[in-house]
């Protein structure tokens, strides 16, 4: 049997049990809708803004802070369902499934358990990214066609967006490991929600010179790291937009302050590992 | 005879409680052996031990010389679980597919079909198991446990969902697969099922082996019993030879003697004086 053979079987077997489940057409009808929800915002929000910046003295560009704000949004909105779809397709993968029955079976074949817990994550991981890069660049055509607006760097926020919701699949399998599906779950969105509220604090704390704020969320960016690798994809956003309309975006609440560094991205690939890492050690010492 | 599984001095505790203390055993290969045992007994923590879902607290488990749980100990073995469940939306192939991949088996679609034909699921190839009954799912179970070939099958309470002809069916592939060399470790509450197929039995209480036999060596002589015209009288503990006196006895004092024949003790009743009237 080759090297990728079980991982690639084990992989197949995840997207099948993703589609099957109806995950994929839940999140297909969501995002169809979200998307076309979100046209008609941009749309109206250009239009509108138009009239509303012919009284504010140019001082901020209209067009900018139109579209990096709604596509600030979008990928708050991205990063969400990115979140969601990594959840549900590593929901209950160890504990869950043992309970179940449906682990046991598999685990009892001459494949490794860190294979085949590796083989999950890649499934989940490379769906989850894909989808994320997908609705991102979908976003980027609907609002460079509604405003004729294109952020500073293209590539780079959607790639740490999916990196983002990379390492939330990766905590979610540890997660899995110790947790029944349903606590499983819980957990990694309460994790989730955490890491952005540190994204908040670091914000407000940048816009009301607070230190001690600034340094919480400094420190919820690299314990929870794909909270620096969103804001910095925020930031990635308006990064050479200078003047006041760049000071105003990067203060904002889908404006991202503080850019995602060699450090943090080195970190954010050691972090992963790491994660991965103690679920096989974990998963590996499990009584099923 | 090799030992296709062989346990020792294994030892397995769940927190405070002790599942398995000190089990030494051994199914030779060809040899289909009967475990029983009330509910908590530790037959599935054995048989868990045995395809390495469990590791133990201390001693071991070898099959076919390898460490249970290792690669080539799996690469060996099939498996059905007492409590298992497989994919609600793959057909029977599908999951068979799956498996033989896992497993690395070359047999493809031809070993598929034989073994869906074996348990009586050659028309069900193409159903999903979310339409399946729980019978049908523990054939497909039964089939799935045996991709691959396997030296050494370890099946969980693999009848009990079954009705008596699928009992009957997978009595007959028990008996099939014993006679071309593959050894089996069977956990049945069943005993007329184990006393009908197995070559050997254990019985496993409180984490012990308590009795260990042949079914013909364990259900020994249950003594004599006389039809007389007063009624039915048995002999306790009395063999075949002793049957002429005591007919001469019953005779001498004045009986009719209508019937007389040999009582056998059933495997229920070692069974139950084994446990001791424990349940779990």
């Amino acid at each position: 049997m080759s090297a990728l053979g079980p991982v690639g079987t084990i992989i197949g077997y995840a997207l099948r049990e993703g589609l099957r489940r109806r995950i994929f057409a839940v999140v297909l009808a969501l995002t169809v809708a979200f998307l076309v929800l979100y046209a008609v915002a941009a749309h109206f929000a250009f239009r509108d803004v138009q009239s509303f910046a012919a009284g504010q003295g140019g001082l901020i560009d209209p067009v900018s802070f139109t579209g990096s704000t709604i596509f600030g949004l979008a990928m708050f909105s991205i990063l969400f369902l990115g979140a969601v779809l990594a959840v549900f397709l590593t929901l209950g993968v160890v504990r869950g499934d043992a309970e179940s029955g449906l682990l046991q079976p598999l685990v009892v074949r001459p494949v490794g358990r860190s294979v085949m817990l590796l083989s999950r994550f890649a499934g989940a991981g490379l769906l989850a990214t894909a989808y994320v890069l997908c609705v991102y660049f979908a976003c980027l055509g609907i609002t460079t066609t509604a405003g004729d607006w294109s952020p500073d760097h293209a590539l780079g926020p959607g790639v740490g967006l999916a990196f983002a919701v990379a390492i939330i699949a990766a905590l979610s399998i540890l997660v899995s490991v110790f947790l029944s599906a349903t606590a499983q779950g819980i957990a990694v969105f309460m994790v989730f929600g955490a890491g952005l509220v540190a994204g908040l604090l670091d914000q407000i704390g940048q816009a009301i010179d607070s230190g001690t704020l600034h340094s919480i969320g400094q420190v919820g960016s690299w314990v929870l790291p794909f909270e620096g690798l969103y804001a910095g994809s925020l930031h990635a956003l308006v990064s050479d937009t200078s003047g006041l309309t760049g000071f105003v975006l990067q203060l904002g609440p889908f404006g991202g302050s503080e850019a995602a560094g060699a450090p943090l991205i080195a970190w954010s690939v050691i972090y992963a590992a790491a994660i991965l890492t103690v679920a096989c050690w974990g998963f590996r010492r499990r009584d099923l | 005879m090799s030992a296709a599984l062989s346990a020792h001095g294994l030892q397995k505790s769940y927190g405070g409680k002790r599942a398995l203390d000190g089990v030494d055993l051994e199914i030779g290969e060809g040899e289909l052996l009967g475990l029983l045992g009330p509910n908590g007994a530790g037959k599935s923590t054995l048989t868990k031990i045995a395809c390495g879902l469990v590791s133990p607290t201390d001693g071991g488990v070898e099959v076919l010389g390898h460490a249970a749980g290792s690669r080539e100990a799996r690469a060996e073995i099939g498996y059905l679980a007492e409590l298992f469940r497989f994919p609600g939306w793959a057909t029977s192939d599908e999951l068979l597919t799956l498996h033989q991949r896992l497993a690395g088996s070359p047999g493809g679609e031809a070993e598929r079909s034989r073994l869906l034909d074996l348990v009586g699921l050659a028309d069900a190839a193409g159903t999903r198991v979310e339409a399946m009954s729980k019978g049908m799912q523990q054939r497909l179970g039964i089939a799935q446990a045996l991709i691959g070939s396997p030296r050494l099958l370890l099946l969980d309470e693999p009848t009990s969902a079954l009705d008596p002809v699928g009992r009957r069916i997978v009595r007959e592939v028990l008996d099939g697969l014993r006679d071309s060399g593959v050894s089996i470790l069977l956990n049945s509450h069943l005993l007329t099922e184990v006393e009908l197929v197995c070559d050997r039995v254990s019985i496993l209480v409180g984490g012990r082996v308590v009795r260990e036999g042949r079914p013909s060596e364990l259900v020994g002589p249950g003594g004599v019993k006389v039809e007389t015209g007063t009624g039915t009288k048995v002999f306790e503990g009395r063999t075949r030879e002793d049957v002429p006196g005591i007919v001469a006895e019953l005779v001498a004092a004045g009986e009719e003697i209508y019937e007389v024949g040999l009582r056998h003790a059933s495997l229920e009743e070692i069974y139950l004086d084994a446990v001791g009237g424990k349940t779990g």
